[in-house]
């Protein structure tokens, strides 16, 4: 191992702080679904399940070997990036949390709850563009500017950066599948079109980082790093992708007699 | 849930099929472009090495056609599976016009890779420290003959060519 990175001694004694959030957002989750199962029907096991598998993406890619790791390896860097902003947002919508909060809260707590979703600018951020916009326009903005050397030296920036990339994350894959309930939705084609140019964006991101290292990137790291960003971010979208479309499959099921 | 034909006379089978012709050509069409896009992705790039991830001599331009393409042909992939899946369903599916939509994908999408990506905007070459002339004549001339063939096959599979008895072959 070559010397540890400036950051990692300070990030340290963040650790336990995170280990016990993400430990109380489970435990929290649980609680809820246990709570809410008895007022209504059980709430499903599987949801529970890529409740907790998603916490665990998001926390092993910012505390652990490999967040240590993503400090002085461009490559584990990206492992992370996958995680914490395609692996878990997608397991976390799965899971339904809008949904399980609706029927946990009383019942004006969940009528607030509803009115902020349908509220503007929950509107606004959960529309496609503007979702996508924050997603991918974020990832540019991090890979070709100073921002991802910046980072390293800057605890704040740091935990900014990486807040951003799983909201981002979160809000795109939300806007993409409803599994919870979405106010204003919109078409199939709608989002299938975006989505295409989202995934675009983050294809020709990575070969312009496999092309152009990010600042303070060796290029055989970059070289990897783009072309994991290329090949898994592919990977987890066709995910996304099928499920999408499986949504309208189910929606557009024939009903009744000669359905044309 | 299932739809079920009114009767399973060769005249409903011909109508549902005209309903959703352009539903058959779509799901081939995308089906054709995402079966190009993989077979040049695994056999191309993964198992030959013939294709390069990124070439030196690539433009801007092309960096920005491949991302598009790429992002597309996953989602023709996936999509025409569904749309397939979904014709099945319907008993709508129109195996000659599918096949005709494949093909004019097929074709469509290889001679735009051949032409436009390998050849202007340099992405990379089919091969490298080879003549490439003979790979390049093989690459779009198979690309213009699937178009060809598409093409005649989705003529014959339009509404004026519904013949009841011909079409009756494919029907079960």
């Amino acid at each position: 191992m070559h010397s540890k990175g400036h950051l990692h001694d300070s990030g340290a004694s963040f650790e336990p702080f995170l280990l016990v959030s993400f430990a109380l957002v489970i435990l929290i989750y649980i609680g809820a679904a246990a709570y809410s199962g008895r007022k209504y029907n059980k709430w499903p096991v599987s949801r529970t399940l890529f409740w907790i598998l998603g916490v665990m993406s998001a926390a092993s890619a910012l505390i652990g070997p490999l967040a240590d790791r993503a400090h002085m390896d461009f490559t584990a860097h990206m492992v992370g990036h996958l995680l914490l902003g395609m692996i878990a947002p997608i397991l976390l919508v799965l899971a339904a949390p809008i949904t399980l909060a609706l029927r946990t809260l009383d019942v004006q707590s969940a009528r607030r709850l509803s009115r902020l979703l349908k509220s503007r600018p929950l509107r606004t951020l959960t529309n496609p563009i503007f979702a996508s916009i924050l997603n991918i326009g974020g990832l540019w903005i991090l890979y070709t500017t100073g921002l991802y050397g910046a980072m390293h030296h800057n605890i704040i920036l740091h935990a900014l950066v990486h807040f951003h990339v799983f909201a981002a994350g979160y809000l795109f894959s939300a806007s993409m599948i409803y599994i919870d309930p979405a106010p204003h939705p919109l078409s199939f084609k709608f989002r299938i079109i975006v989505f295409a140019f989202s995934l675009a964006g983050h294809d020709i991101l990575s070969k312009y980082i496999y092309a152009h290292p990010p600042s303070g990137v060796m290029k055989a790291q970059a070289e990897s790093g783009g072309m994991l960003m290329f090949y898994a971010g592919d990977a987890v979208d066709v995910v996304l992708i099928c499920l999408l479309c499986y949504q309208w499959f189910k929606a557009a099921r024939p009903r009744g007699s000669l359905a044309i | 849930m299932e739809f079920k034909p009114r009767n399973r006379s060769d005249h409903s089978i011909a109508e549902i099929r005209y309903a959703y012709s352009a539903r058959n050509l779509w799901s081939g069409f995308l089906f054709g472009i995402g079966l190009v896009a993989f077979i040049d992705e695994a056999i191309f790039h993964q198992l030959l090495h013939w294709h390069h991830f990124y070439d030196k001599s690539t433009t801007n331009i092309g960096l920005v056609s491949d991302g598009l393409f790429h992002a597309l042909s996953w989602f023709a992939t996936v999509g025409s599976l569904f749309l397939f899946a979904d014709l099945r369903r319907r008993k709508g599916l129109w195996p000659k016009r599918w096949a005709g939509g494949v093909l004019l994908g097929a074709g469509s999408f290889q001679l735009y890779d051949g032409i436009i990506q390998h050849k202007l905007m340099r992405l990379h070459q089919i091969r490298y420290d080879v003549d490439i002339r003979p790979y390049d004549l093989v690459w779009n001339i198979a690309a213009t003959v699937m178009i060809l063939i598409g093409i005649v096959l989705v003529i014959q599979t339009r509404r004026s060519s519904l013949n009841v008895k011909a079409d009756n072959r494919h029907a079960q």
